[in-house]
């Protein structure tokens, strides 16, 4: 504990970020962010599994010896994303339906089952789940952020279909252009926009580590 | 690891995986009535508009005919068809079948042929075409799958059931015509099959027979 709730989040939106820095669970990262939507869907679901499972693992993390730990970890993490099938199939049927395969795969994002592996089994059962709450979260705004850029690029629109999230009648979103820039939806405009935000990212962190060094070169402690 | 241990491990895997099961089992049950309910509503909006401008009084999805495979009809798997009547007459038939030469993958086609043989609507159930090119199919993206609306074996003529670019009368799509082609050839091959099996189509509605009753 002691580190306070907002150096988490920052560390796991950004420091840390699942998908930016440690490079994790890829595979549904680059296959669903086609649009914003998707990317919210998917970011939702990793986020519930990814704090359900830290909390599960933590909560038993007395009672398993390390040598079962990975199986454990892989039963719990494949219940937990079964249950989030059921749930988004019951509530969000459109979502779910244009998901398909990627919320079962949800099971071999190995972000899930490295934040079981580094945090979960050894912190208490509180911090653990602010941990996947905020590295889930982390995972999420990626999500949503290169779905949203990559629906704006690909389709010229933005926020297209959120009526599969909150129901009600087919919504447009805003459709700034009619069509677009088809490699962005296709899998090459995936890494593309990837590598942006990726390059963004360590841009910004250069020059603000720049500034910082300038003025006062002895608070320099931290990385 | 000493036998203690693995006993031990065996054990807490055990406890483990029940719990697990458990929870899934519960979800299962908590959801299971929304899902069927979602399914069968989902159905029912892909099916109504291949129904536009007909009158019928039964239920759409009620009168399921499964066909095993193999048949005649497009794909390889299990084709299903949905019997609609008015009065105990028949009024259209709606084909489930897969085109198999897609671009990526079999697209789940509704096929909606009316008793004269004439298609009554075509929608795209499930696909996994090039986003921005191949899923313009879909009805809710182009207009393109309304060219069948009101087509039949003798309208166009066998050698015009085929896209514009291989002399037939179909419109292809910009930059994709794998995708129109498959659609084309499996309404075609569904209207053949109509043609050749009408009467057992709707003959085995009689309560008997193969029909499931809205099993599931």
């Amino acid at each position: 504990m002691g580190i306070p709730f907002f150096e988490r989040l920052k560390t796991g939106l950004w420091d840390e970020n699942p998908g930016l820095v440690q490079l994790l669970g890829l595979c549904p990262l680059l296959a669903v962010t086609t649009t914003f939507v998707n990317g919210l869907g998917l970011g939702i679901a990793t986020l519930t599994v990814l704090m359900a499972s830290n909390a599960l693992v933590s909560a038993t993390r007395r009672w398993i010896q390390p040598q079962i730990r990975i199986p454990i970890y892989v039963l719990i993490i494949a219940s937990l994303v079964t249950c989030i099938e059921l749930v988004f199939k019951a509530w969000f049927p459109a979502l779910d339906r244009s998901l398909g395969i990627f919320i079962p795969l949800i099971v071999t994002n190995c972000a899930i089952v490295a934040r079981a592996e580094i945090f979960a089994s050894r912190n208490p059962l509180g911090p653990s789940i602010v941990d996947g709450f905020v590295m889930g979260s982390g995972f999420a705004l990626l999500l949503m952020v290169l779905g949203a850029f990559r629906e704006l690029l690909g389709q010229g629109s933005l926020f297209a279909g959120l009526d599969m999230v909150l129901g009600g009648t087919a919504l447009r979103g805003l459709v700034i252009a009619d069509g677009g820039w088809l490699l962005a939806i296709l899998p090459p405009g995936a890494f593309f926009s990837l590598a942006l935000a990726i390059a963004a990212k360590n841009m910004l962190d250069r020059r603000r580590a720049k500034a910082r060094r300038e003025p006062v070169s002895t608070t320099e402690l931290t990385r | 690891m000493s036998d203690v241990n693995v006993a031990k491990g065996g054990i807490t895997l055990a406890v483990i995986a029940a719990i697990c099961t458990a929870l899934v089992a519960l979800t299962f049950a908590l959801t299971r009535d929304r899902i069927v309910a979602n399914e069968k509503a989902w159905l029912e909006r892909n099916l109504l508009p291949a129904l536009s401008g007909l009158s019928f009084d039964s239920g759409i999805t009620e009168s399921k005919l499964t066909v095993p495979a193999p048949h005649d009809l497009p794909g390889t798997d299990d084709a299903i068809i949905y019997r609609v009547y008015a009065a105990d007459a028949p009024v259209a038939a709606l084909f489930v079948v897969s085109a198999r030469d897609g671009y990526s993958g079999p697209i789940r086609l509704l096929v909606g042929i009316d008793v004269n043989g004439a298609v009554t609507g075509v929608q795209v159930l499930e696909h996994r075409e090039t986003p921005g090119l191949g899923d313009r199919v879909e009805a809710g993206k182009s207009d393109w799958v309304r060219q069948f609306d009101g087509r039949s074996l003798i309208n166009p003529t066998p050698d015009g059931w085929a896209i514009k670019r291989d002399g037939g009368e179909f419109d292809q799509l910009t930059g994709a015509s794998v995708t129109p082609r498959a659609i084309v050839n499996a309404v075609r091959q569904t209207l053949l099959y109509f043609a050749a099996n009408e009467a057992s189509v709707f003959a085995a509605s009689e309560p008997a027979a193969q029909t499931e009753r809205n099993a599931e």
